[in-house]
């Protein structure tokens, strides 16, 4: 069976290590995002390591007038078609306090945007009856914290959104991914103290390709975040709301 | 975050530097990050000891520019960004019959480093050195990018070649593969009993790709045994995947002491039987049999490790014998030690290739051992060979010069490719590299 994947927020290395998956599988990856220029040696790059096709497409999570193009370009394509999205924007909570309009830009980015582009993808999963969305939540999504609740409540739309999508698609015999990093090794997190247990983005992608494969629902990647999210859901409130982590 | 303050090292661990790093996964950040100047830059800091450091300064580390840019199945010819890794290659080329025509001992060296270092393989002495297999790379200097290759721009290629970096920030290479028939490797092990039968057997080995390992604790008659692997490449044949495991912790000292080495390669050594053997791997197995277990630098403790390695000439084996004894009498060697034959093949001032016999020998970080590396050097410098750049963390200014008679070309180009001085390292600063001592 052929596959093809249109991957949103090509730019990102983890969006970066998944396509390089697909492409080693011989799928063809259509590489969506901002930096044009930079998606395009990515394409290059995914073709050599043995991708069917590998093209560079704009998207914009702000600019849902350039969803349709997209999902045009994708019904060009036979056989059985994918998508993953990467796309999301934390800015420091501070610079948001200070700040309220940011709110806007991240929900769009991290939320409202792909869940749009979702909307127009859908019924293509149902048409050719098959087909696999893979949403890159975060464990921020599991609960409000004080450092980045924007972000948080953004990432919990779109898990909220992601599992009602899957109740929709399962019915179609397509599949949706749930994908919920903790601390990867990114551009987003260079730096930033107080990290530990990070992951590189390849190890988070072979786990987002093995959880496609094996059609699961939820993911933590690493897994042990689901133990460590597990426990802090269930921290109390009157206890979680003094605590600063 | 653009800049990571934080303390890093060489893979030695020896060696420390404190400073910010910026990690560009994009061409247009790597160029924002040099917008107060130029900046030295590193690979995966597999060197061991401090020719990726910039202490007290900033770094530009270049892992995340790691595209491949363009491949001609005519020629052979793979365009890549310098942030690719070397196995990353070779994994992705070798089912469709290609590789890289020169691979270090680690898959995980980046082409950038590959070609500050104009690192070897195991097939040097048939096809010479990384940088011999070049035919272009793209340089950003203080003013611009610039077109780098051995035709046109023979003299700045050759202070690019095994240059440290010093000429400015390599950022993509055009490297010639070689057809392979496969991705898997075709191995003979043999036992050898001792020196002269290493050399002999070194000598006379016709295959594309040899190594002997050399149990560096073994005195006597048995001064010299180890193993010789002899590879080719091969096809259809499966092998099994390769799972990684992770050193999560530092070891304690005795790990790697006297008894627990020579027990370890005394039953290393018998491992292949007598009459030896054929076994068929994967390709990485064989060519990076140690990127299998990650942060094996662990191993050595928090102190860290020293490798030594030297080349000399053929005609100084003799020579290299008395290093030998000495190493196997100190009883401070660890297990993994290496006798390579080498050619004559090199691309650059600085690079260490030269015709005959190196030697590598990990040390643990210890006084002791630190004074036989000491000594080695000068053995090294007395038998008319040469110290690798990749591997010192301990020598002086004064060595360097008196083993590299191109120095001099090399400060007349770097000179002018950097005249702001803006890519010194620790180690060209701690060497003298630069500057007319
Ligand atoms: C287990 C092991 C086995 C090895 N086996 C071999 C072997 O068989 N043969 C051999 O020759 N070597 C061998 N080496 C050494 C290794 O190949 C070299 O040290 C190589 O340079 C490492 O590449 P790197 O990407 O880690 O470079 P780094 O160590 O990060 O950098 C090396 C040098 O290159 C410069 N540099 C790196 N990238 C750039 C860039 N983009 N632009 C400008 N300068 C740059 C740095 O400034 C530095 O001077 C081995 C090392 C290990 C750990």
């Amino acid at each position: 069976m052929s596959d093809t994947w249109i991957i949103l927020g090509a730019t990102s290395s983890m969006a970066r290590a998944f396509a390089r998956k697909a492409a080693a599988s011989g799928a063809a990856v259509l590489l969506a995002g901002r930096d044009q220029p930079d998606i395009a040696i990515l394409a290059e790059d995914c073709r050599l390591r043995g991708a069917r096709l590998a093209e560079a497409l704009p998207f914009d999570a702000r600019a849902p007038e350039g969803f349709a193009p997209l999902i045009d370009r994708l019904t060009r394509e036979e056989g059985r078609l994918n998508a993953a999205v990467f796309v999301g924007s934390m800015p420091p909570q501070s610079a948001i306090d200070a700040d309220p309009a940011l709110i806007d830009g991240t929900v769009t980015d991290s939320f409202t945007g792909p869940a749009r582009f979702l909307q127009l993808f859908a019924p293509l999963v149902e048409a050719r009856a098959g087909g696999t969305v893979v949403g890159v939540g975060s464990v921020a999504g599991d609960r409000g914290r004080i450092g980045n609740y924007v972000y948080g409540s953004a990432k919990a739309g779109f898990h909220t959104y992601l599992s009602g999508l899957r109740n929709r698609l399962t019915r179609a015999g397509g599949h949706v991914v749930t994908v919920k990093p903790g601390f990867v090794d990114t551009s987003m997190t260079w730096g930033l103290p107080g990290m530990f247990l990070v992951a590189s983005p390849e190890a988070v992608a072979d786990d987002i390709w093995k959880a496609v494969t094996k059609r699961k629902n939820v993911i933590y990647t690493p897994f042990f975040w689901r133990f460590i999210m597990l426990i802090i859901r269930h921290i109390p409130e009157f206890i979680f709301k003094k605590m600063k982590i | 975050m653009t800049w990571n303050s934080t303390t890093y090292s060489g893979w030695g661990r020896a060696l420390k530097a404190k400073g910010e790093i910026a990690r560009p996964e994009r061409q247009g950040a790597l160029e924002a990050c040099l917008s107060d100047g130029l900046l030295p830059a590193c690979g995966m800091r597999r060197s061991y000891g401090d020719a990726a450091l910039n202490d007290g300064g900033r770094l530009i580390d270049m892992t995340r520019l790691d595209r491949m840019l363009g491949f001609d199945p005519e020629t052979g010819i793979l365009e890549v960004e310098a942030g690719a890794r070397i196995g990353d290659i070779a994994a992705a080329f070798a089912p469709r019959g290609w590789l890289p025509a020169v691979m270090p001992g680690t898959g995980l060296a980046t082409v950038g480093g590959c070609i500050a270092q104009d690192v070897h393989g195991k097939n040097h002495h048939h096809i010479g050195s990384f940088c011999q297999h070049v035919v272009a790379l793209r340089l950003r200097q203080a003013k611009g990018t610039v077109a780098v290759s051995p035709d046109k721009t023979p003299d700045l290629f050759r202070a690019t070649a095994g240059g440290l970096g010093q000429t400015g920030i390599i950022l993509s290479a055009r490297i010639r593969l070689i057809p392979c028939k496969g991705d898997v490797m075709v191995v003979t092990e043999r036992r050898i009993e001792d020196w002269d039968q290493h050399l002999a057997l070194l000598d006379a080995s016709t295959a594309t790709y040899t190594v002997g390992w050399i149990d560096a604790t073994a005195t006597g008659a048995a001064l010299g045994r180890g193993i010789l692997e002899e590879g080719e490449t091969g096809a259809g044949l499966v092998p099994k995947r390769v799972s990684t495991r992770r050193v999560p912790l530092d070891a304690p000292a005795f790990a790697l002491s006297g008894p627990v080495v020579r027990a370890f390669n005394a039953a290393y050594y018998r491992r292949v039987p007598a009459r030896g053997r054929t076994v068929v791997k994967p390709i990485a197995d064989f060519f990076f049999p140690l990127d299998k277990i990650h942060d094996w630098n662990r191993l050595y403790g928090k102190r860290g490790f020293h490798q030594f390695q030297c080349v000399v000439p053929l005609a100084a084996a003799p020579a290299l014998r008395q290093m030998l004894e000495s190493v196997a009498a100190s009883g401070l060697a660890s297990p993994l030690a290496v006798l390579k034959r080498m050619g004559p093949g090199r691309a650059g001032f600085l690079s260490f290739p030269m015709e005959g016999y190196t030697l590598a020998v990990d040390f643990p970080n210890r006084d002791e051992a630190r004074a036989l590396i000491a000594r080695l050097q000068a053995m090294t410098a007395a038998a008319g060979g040469r110290i690798y750049f990749a591997k010192d963390s301990l020598a002086r200014g004064t060595d360097a010069a008196a083993m590299y008679p191109e120095l001099a070309d090399w400060r007349a180009q770097v000179a002018k490719a950097d005249p702001g001085r803006r890519l010194a390292t620790d180690m060209v600063r701690r060497l003298n590299l630069r500057s007319e001592a």
